[in-house]
């Protein structure tokens, strides 16, 4: 062996050395580090997990009101939505104790429930004289039941949402603009109620310059991974007349699901997005939406009502520059069901303070304040105060669209149902795979199997 | 400070802290002894975390089991879960995805790898610090930098579309690299490429050094050709090590999860859809876990199978 | 070393000149995407999303700042009524008209990266220390069935694997905890460590070792004073490779953590900041998160080989 060689080869190994014991050093630091922060976590703490968006941020400057009044401490673990579905329903079914208290997705309670994942809480609302009468039944039906309409509750219903539009009402006043859409459609230019309408307006605004930059139509749900295509597409289908199943023979499919109705929704929904969307739209969900919209590309964006009051407040695109809207109509009035319900995780073992915050939630006046930071309250001392409209620019839209609201399938399977209707309808949609009555045939497939699997069928 | 003997050390205060008793017992231990107590940690440690599992995986492959819904049991199947599997046109098509991201990562990878080793064989001067510059992708971790990709491919704002709208003369944003249906299965063969390039590059580079002077000179005297001598010695020469790299990252490219993942998620629809994205879905996210334990050990037999294979192929080509 | 290939081409000045600059050119052009993940973490949000691209810009610790904290929007009359602010990063923050609400979840995601990394690193350095001494030798029975038997575990996808794993850390609720994780990543690396270590012991004489025991060493002595010390190269490249790739490792840390022990990488991509993504924020993160494998790497750059082929090339 040349002795050239052999030096390097010891450099090399001071090298090493050198590199292995900086190593060293930081993994012990990071051990004191995370051994320190063990050892200041409180005793009476509670983690509470949810989505991470805007209506998160009001919870936590409201849960200070709790532990001000308790002396119970809070955490949370939010979890941006694209991943919260996957990351969550994985926390519960591994049986974790992560969350004490979860705010979940109504479709989860069926299998919650039937797993065991919550608490049930009848008998701690009869003990604590919490009245499910308190909140609007629509919400009650849709946030804390299983099965479904049963008196059996799982959840309190903490944050009442669902699908509805922003649109640019300045751009909707300019006077030129105003002038050449009448020219052009023969009416005025206004909030659409209709599909129909809705596309013309979307396409009247594609690919226009306003204020020096090319704007697009309309911003809607196209994403593949979570849940985003179809809380899109069913906003649709629902105005159309779709049902899940025929009324009297539960998971009958066939001819509601594949209904004239329904391809036609669903042509109409593969248009809007072939018309009228923003280059390179095929994967957007909550937040792409919120960034078209306020970086001032849309004229129209789909989104929950949850996002309107940060809209409403943002400095470049909210105030009156904003106006906001129901879903519109095809047939039917119809809209799509969010929003959650708070619930109490078995596996913790911090039940019973996770049970005090759902009590001190579940008071009229932390749920008058819950609304006035953000959060829509569901229960009737805030939604039926007559002045309710008032409060907000979108508050009476957002009564009427949960007097109208329709959910996905809750069922124990929901997860199966729906990963099956988001992949045929991104199939179809974006990348552009057949015929709509072939996707709604494939999904009856598919969920036919689904429930043949469940014993159902 | 830099004693190499710091570890010698650490043995001696070791040995010294051992109580005289137990030393003995185990310094009077026989080699089978401390051969086995040397081997036994780390089998237990396999057995317990690979192939209890692997066992298990089978078992629940023959049952209807659905890890979401531990409370309503479960019954045996049969090879109900394999029938499904193999019938279902949708797995198909992953596969074929699969097959198809393989097949031109590998292909591309080979060119430009064996390429660029080629001509840092040549050992200009610098060619270490490039050579370790190149490197440098492929330690990165997957999920995280492929992330950043989706930035990068952003249609209106990513740099990617930014330099190929410049170089092509059209508008970066007339083409989405991972929404659209014909690009998006390029678009992660050039990720993929761009991580693993270098890893084809360094062991060509190992082979292309293995072969003696002595060889060319001869071939020299015989007046070959600079291009005969390159098919006729370099690249025989050069094959074994080429295929041994090809073989672990066919296989590594085959389990991809992660890189794909977080740049398309199997989207747009399911063209980028691999074994390992549909695998997840069904397993962690349908929670069919028979089902989907099936395909898990029909996966796995298939990489089994087709590695067992192309080893006996790489040690022929060895014995040339 | 030779330099077999230009002796035998005499390669004319021009194409060696053309030969560097196509791989200068290649090297160049894979160093900017990094390049580009450290630029975007000194970018303000604006400027990481303008068109065209920014490569020239004002250099602004913001990505680095929202990275580590929450921050909550305020109205103007609410920004009015506060103290002035305490800290430069407090005066970044305000001049968005946000206020930070509290740390942000990167910092113990960092932290139980390096705990995970650097338990499951010495375990199956440890184990597989042992294991290669045994294998390198000792007549162990069955011993290439062995060692291939070790090495065919990295052949199950990661996922495949998860799904029992995921059932037996239920039952034993090892489920998002870093014992959990760090025994997890052992078997992973174990295999690497035995294959890698393994070519380290057989380069070392055997003679030493039977010279120290004709010295009256025991077995047990003759390793750890004899073989031990001459195997600390072998040991830290080990390492090192074991601990990039529990640093880097991904799908099971997706499937089996949630939050108590998650690593970074699940953790970066969901890194949002007020309505999308905030890229300055995840690529402060990325940065941060891939500097320690840059600078490994290069420390390593010697061992590379040997590492990404399990032992099977050695140059």
């Amino acid at each position: 062996m040349p002795c050239g060689r052999n030096k390097n080869l010891r450099e090399e190994i001071f090298m090493l050395k050198d590199g292995l014991r900086i190593a060293a050093g930081v993994g012990l630091a990071a051990g004191i580090v995370g051994a320190s922060s063990l050892a200041t976590a409180q005793d009476k703490e509670i983690t509470l997990c949810w989505a991470a968006w805007d209506p998160a941020n009001a919870l936590v400057e409201l849960s200070k009101d709790f532990t001000a009044a308790t002396g119970i401490g809070m955490k949370y673990e939010f979890v941006p939505w694209p991943n919260f579905a996957d990351r969550m329903l994985n926390e519960l079914n591994s049986g974790g104790k992560l969350c004490d208290l979860m705010i979940g997705d109504s479709q989860w309670l069926g299998g919650s429930a039937e797993n065991g994942h919550y608490v049930k809480l009848n008998e701690f609302f009869d003990k604590e004289g919490i009245s499910m009468n308190d909140f609007l039944p629509a919400t009650v039906y849709a946030y804390s039941t299983w099965p479904k309409g049963t008196p059996n509750y799982w959840a309190l219903p903490a944050m009442g949402d669902a699908l509805g539009w922003v649109y640019r009402k300045d751009w909707f006043t300019m006077p030129e603009l105003r002038e050449e859409f009448k020219k052009q459609f023969g009416r005025d230019l206004t909030p659409p109620t209709t599909w129909k309408e809705l596309k013309e307006v979307a396409s009247f605004f594609q690919g226009r310059e306003i204020d020096g930059k090319t704007v697009y139509g309309a911003a809607i749900f196209t994403e593949r991974g979570s849940e985003g295509i179809t809380m899109g597409v069913t906003s649709a289908l629902y105005p159309w007349g779709f049902r899940y199943q025929n009324p009297d023979r539960p998971y009958e499919m066939q001819s509601y699901v594949n209904s004239d109705g329904a391809a036609e929704a669903l042509d109409f929904y593969k248009d809007l997005y072939e018309c009228c969307t923003p280059p390179g739209y095929t994967d957007a969900y909550m937040s792409a939406n919120l960034d078209a919209f306020k970086s001032g590309q849309v004229a129209l964006m789909m989104n929950w009502f949850a996002f309107f009051p940060g809209l409403y407040k943002d400095p470049v695109v909210g105030g009156d520059k904003i106006g906001f809207m129901v879903n519109p109509a095809a047939t039917t009035e119809a809209s799509t069901l969010g929003g959650q319900g708070i619930s109490v995780v078995a596996y913790s073992d911090k039940k019973e303070e996770a049970l005090q915050y759902i009590k001190w939630f579940a008071q009229s006046e932390v749920q008058k304040k819950w609304w006035s930071l953000g959060g829509y309250s569901c229960h009737v001392a805030v939604l039926l105060d007559p002045n309710f409209a008032s409060t907000a620019p979108f508050a009476a839209d957002f009564l009427k669209a949960m007097s109208g609201v329709k959910d996905f399938w809750q069922e124990p399977a929901y997860a199966e149902l729906l990963l099956a209707m988001q992949k045929r309808m991104h199939d179809y949609i974006v990348a552009d795979e057949g015929t709509a009555a072939q996707a709604l045939d494939l999904l009856i497939e598919d969920w036919t199997e689904t429930f043949e699997d469940e014993g159902k069928l | 400070m830099t004693t190499p003997s710091t570890l010698d050390k650490v043995a001696d205060r070791a040995a010294r802290a051992t109580p005289d008793s137990v030393a003995r017992r185990i310094g009077g231990l026989s080699d089978k002894a401390v051969a086995w107590l040397f081997i036994a940690p780390t089998i237990t440690l396999l057995l317990a975390i690979n192939i209890f599992p692997l066992i298990w995986t089978v078992y629940l492959s023959f049952t209807n089991y659905k890890a979401n819904r531990s409370a309503r049991g479960f019954q045996w199947i049969g090879t109900r879960n394999y029938e499904r599997v193999l019938n279902d046109s949708d797995i198909w098509h992953t596969l074929q995805v699969t097959a198809h991201f393989v097949v031109w990562t590998m292909s591309i990878q080979v060119i430009l790898g064996f390429g660029l080793a080629w001509l840092l064989n040549r050992q200009f001067k610098g060619h270490s610090f490039w050579t370790t510059l190149i490197l440098l992708p492929m330690m990165l971790s997957p999920a995280v930098v492929g992330n950043f990709w989706t930035f990068l491919y952003q249609p209106q704002i990513g740099l990617f579309n930014y330099v190929i709208g410049f170089f092509a003369g059209i508008d970066a944003s007339s083409f989405e690299m991972l929404g659209s249906v014909t690009l998006a299965p390029w678009a992660i063969v050039i990720v993929d490429t761009w991580m693993w390039t270098p890893y084809l590059m360094l062991i060509c580079l190992a082979g292309l050094r293995s072969i003696p002077d002595y060889i060319y000179e001869a071939a020299e005297v015989d007046r070959a050709s600079a291009w005969r001598q390159f098919w006729s010695i370099t690249v025989p020469m050069v094959l074994p090590f080429l295929m041994l790299a090809v073989l672990f990252r066919a296989i590594e490219n085959f389990k991809m999860f992660d890189l794909v993942v977080e740049l398309t998620s199997g989207g747009p629809g399911s063209v980028t859809e691999l074994a390992s994205i549909n695998l997840k879905r069904e397993a962690f996210e349908k929670w069919r876990t028979g089902y989907s334990s099936a395909f898990a050990i029909i996966l796995f037999v298939t990489v089994f199978g087709a590695a067992n294979i192309y080893v006996k192929a790489l040690n022929r080509v060895k014995q040339r | 070393m030779s330099a077999g290939a230009q002796a035998a081409f005499r390669p004319k000045a021009w194409t060696g000149r053309l030969a560097a600059a196509t791989v200068i050119v290649y090297a160049l052009v894979t160093m900017v995407p990094i390049a580009w993940i450290f630029m975007t973490g000194f970018k303000t949000p604006q400027d990481s999303i303008s068109y065209p691209p920014k490569a020239v810009f004002e250099p602004s610790l913001e990505g680095y700042v929202n990275l580590f904290t929450t921050r909550t929007r305020q109205t103007p009359e609410y920004m009015r009524s506060l103290p002035p602010p305490e800290t430069w990063y407090d005066e970044l923050v305000r001049s968005r008209s946000m206020v930070i609400a509290g740390p942000s979840k990167f910092g113990e995601r960092f932290t139980n990266s390096l705990i995970i990394g650097f338990g499951s690193t010495f375990f199956s350095v440890f184990l597989g220390t042992l294991a290669a001494y045994a294998f390198s030798r000792f007549t162990v029975p069955l011993k290439d069935d062995l060692l291939f038997f070790i090495l065919s575990t990295r052949m199950m996808p990661p996922i495949a694997v998860a799904i029992p794993i995921f059932l037996m850390y239920r039952t034993l609720g090892l489920s998002d905890t870093h014992l959990g994780m760090i025994i997890l990543y052992t078997a992973v690396n174990v295999s690497l460590s035995v294959w890698l270590l393994k070519g380290f012991v057989d380069e070392i004489p055997r003679e030493y070792e039977e010279a120290a025991m004709i010295d009256g060493y025991s077995r047990f002595q003759a390793f750890y004073k004899v073989v031990l010390p001459q195997m600390t190269t072998g040991i830290a490249a080990t390492a090192i490779f074991c601990l990039i790739f529990a640093w880097n490792e991904y799908a099971f840390a997706l499937l089996l953590t949630s939050g108590t022990a998650q690593t970074a990488p699940p953790f970066i991509p969901t890194i949002i900041g007020e309505g999308g993504l905030d890229w300055p924020a995840v690529a402060s993160g990325t940065t941060i998160f891939l500097l320690p494998v840059l600078f490994f790497t290069i420390l390593l750059r010697k061992q590379l080989l040997r590492g990404i082929t399990f032992g099977a090339v050695r140059k």
